[in-house]
């Protein structure tokens, strides 16, 4: 499972892009994915996969494993362009098959939705790659910084997220330790009937559980020891600052916005 | 039951940046009825080739057998749950796999998934709650209850109830205090020569090691490093400090009394009792 999903999977670099700052890469992600669906000519999308295409290559990790890692997603890519292909009866008949009939129309709204997809997923899934976590929860902290002002408890939100994340690994090897212990005294967790299957999960959750929260309050207790009491007068231990590589990643993609609307028909 | 590594090699998660190889063409040969210790660095792949004695992993190359299932890359290995029946193992720190109400149901949740009888069931867990040297009366308690100590203790008796006939044991006496670790491991030789098991002991310590085994392999980045008898392998010194480990106490006293003193004793597993009163009559006899 873990091998084949990388969605979500940072994999350590000292790229251009591992070296932006957080913030400067999830509002440039979220502009993008605003303005993917604004194009509308052949022009239009070229100029945004290059963009998103130049950025994959710039992160310098293997390109067969980021087609290999997003798998997944490649399904959903050509069920979409397939329902479109049936669906949509725009434009003149290219090609017949039995009592089938394609329209132009279908193929090109099929071809670009698909792209549109494509190009959603491989920018959202560069963040995660070439982010950590914890840089990802502070550039959050820190984005939604304003709305202290009106009381909202930005810290304690980055701290819970930043935790959560944190114990997520610890929590899979943890479940993949008991599994294994399990399995070795015969629980089988694959084959069987559903409703085996299904009390096979008993002996696995409730282990879970415990050392969950037994790990949860051995945290706030380690927490306390040493002083933590909420986010009033913390100082941080990694600063986040905008240097001049975000400037020139900002002005490029203020270009290829400039570029998206000169192009669109 | 005779295991056998032939050239095995495992690799985790392969083709990806985050592929690792933990090991790397490792064949060694255990004879039905020993005491193996397997002594590593961490990350010198002793987990690793512990999870492949009862098919947890697949070789990513070469064969592993047991007994007369063989495991390997290819095709699969018929009645893999049948050999987890024969092969228990107890992991580090088993006490976290405790799940059931009481400590009768836990003891017996092993039994049970291999179809044994509700008699017999209840005969194994008497017998294993013996061996773990553990009160009757904690049969019916919820493990959720008991020290850290005793929940050890029926984690490994959920384990002896299976009645296996190879035994894999991963650090089993890691955290506890040096009395509960030495009743453990007496335990576990006992049984070994109780009930004619194949023992493989997964460890740190090389006093375990000299104490109990009779055959050790010391892995090195997933290959083997050394293998033999204790008494040939752990007095090599320049060859274990290559794998950051010492020749145990004893060995070394006994080795600066031949240097020093020109007396030979030899290591026959005698406590330190035992050692002072060879040593007193050695130097009265004057040689």
């Amino acid at each position: 499972m873990s091998s084949s999903m990388i969605i979500g999977q940072y994999v350590p670099g000292n790229s251009v892009i591992h070296r932006l700052d957080p913030r400067t890469k999830i509002a440039i992600i979220f502009f993008f994915v605003l303005i993917v669906f604004f194009a509308n000519s052949v022009m239009s999308y070229g100029l945004l996969t290059l963009f998103a295409a130049g950025s994959a290559i710039s992160t310098k990790i293997p390109a067969n494993y980021l087609i290999k890692g997003l798998l997944p997603v490649w399904f959903l890519i050509v069920f979409t362009f397939l329902l479109h292909l049936f669906v949509t009866k725009e434009g003149e008949v290219f090609f017949s098959f039995l009592s089938f009939e394609f329209y132009t129309g279908g193929l090109i709204q099929g071809l670009a939705i698909s792209l549109r997809f494509f190009l959603l997923i491989l920018v959202t899934s560069l963040l995660t790659l070439t982010t950590t976590p914890i840089e990802i929860t502070d550039a959050i902290e820190s984005m939604l910084g304003p709305l202290k002002k009106i009381r909202f408890p930005v810290h304690e939100l980055a701290l819970m997220m930043s935790i959560s994340l944190r114990f997520i690994p610890t929590l899979m090897q943890e479940t993949e330790k008991i599994s294994k212990a399990q399995a070795s005294r015969g629980v089988d967790f694959r084959t069987g009937p559903v409703k085996e299957r299904i009390k096979a999960v008993v002996p696995l959750l409730v282990p879970l559980f415990v050392s969950a929260f037994k790990r949860a309050e051995e945290l706030a207790m380690a927490m306390e020891a040493r002083g933590y009491q909420g986010g009033e007068g913390r100082t941080k231990l990694r600063e986040l600052h905008t240097g001049r590589l975000d400037i020139y990643a900002y002005f490029l993609f203020v270009l290829v916005i400039i570029g998206l609307f000169i192009t669109r028909s | 039951m005779d295991i056998t590594f032939k050239d095995v090699s495992y690799i985790y998660q392969p083709n990806t940046p985050f592929e690792h190889r933990a090991l790397s063409n490792l064949s060694f040969h255990i004879r039905s009825g020993s005491f193996v210790a397997v002594i590593g660095h961490t990350g010198s792949g002793k987990s690793t080739l512990l999870q492949h004695l009862n098919g947890l992993l697949r070789p990513t190359a070469g064969e592993v057998d047991i007994g007369s299932y063989k495991i390997s890359a290819e095709g699969k290995t018929k009645d893999i749950k049948s050999l987890r029946e024969k092969a228990g193992v107890v992991f580090q720190y088993p006490e976290h796999q405790l799940f059931e109400e009481t400590v009768e149901k836990d003891i017996g949740f092993g039994p049970l998934n291999f179809h044994v009888e509700q008699e017999e069931i209840k005969r194994r867990t008497q017998e294993a709650i013996e061996a773990v040297n553990l009160p009757e009366e904690l049969l019916q308690r919820s493990p959720f209850d008991l020290s850290g100590g005793q929940m050890r203790r029926v984690a490994i008796a959920g384990v002896l109830a299976m009645e296996p006939e190879v035994l894999v044991l991963d650090e089993p006496t890691a955290g506890l205090d040096p009395r509960g670790q030495r009743e453990i491991m007496d335990m576990f030789s006992a049984l070994h020569k109780e009930k004619k098991l194949t023992t493989v002991l997964v460890t740190h310590s090389m006093e375990d090691a000299l104490r109990y085994a009779d055959h050790i392999i010391i892995l090195k980045d997933g290959r083997k490093h050394m293998e033999g008898p204790p008494l040939e392998v752990l007095v090599r010194k320049e060859e274990l400090e290559q794998v950051q480990l010492d020749v145990p106490e004893v060995i070394q006293f006994l080795s600066g009394v031949e240097e020093k003193l020109g007396y030979s004793i030899s290591y026959h597993n005698q406590d330190i009792a035992q050692l002072a009163k060879e040593l007193v009559a050695m130097v009265k006899g004057g040689r």
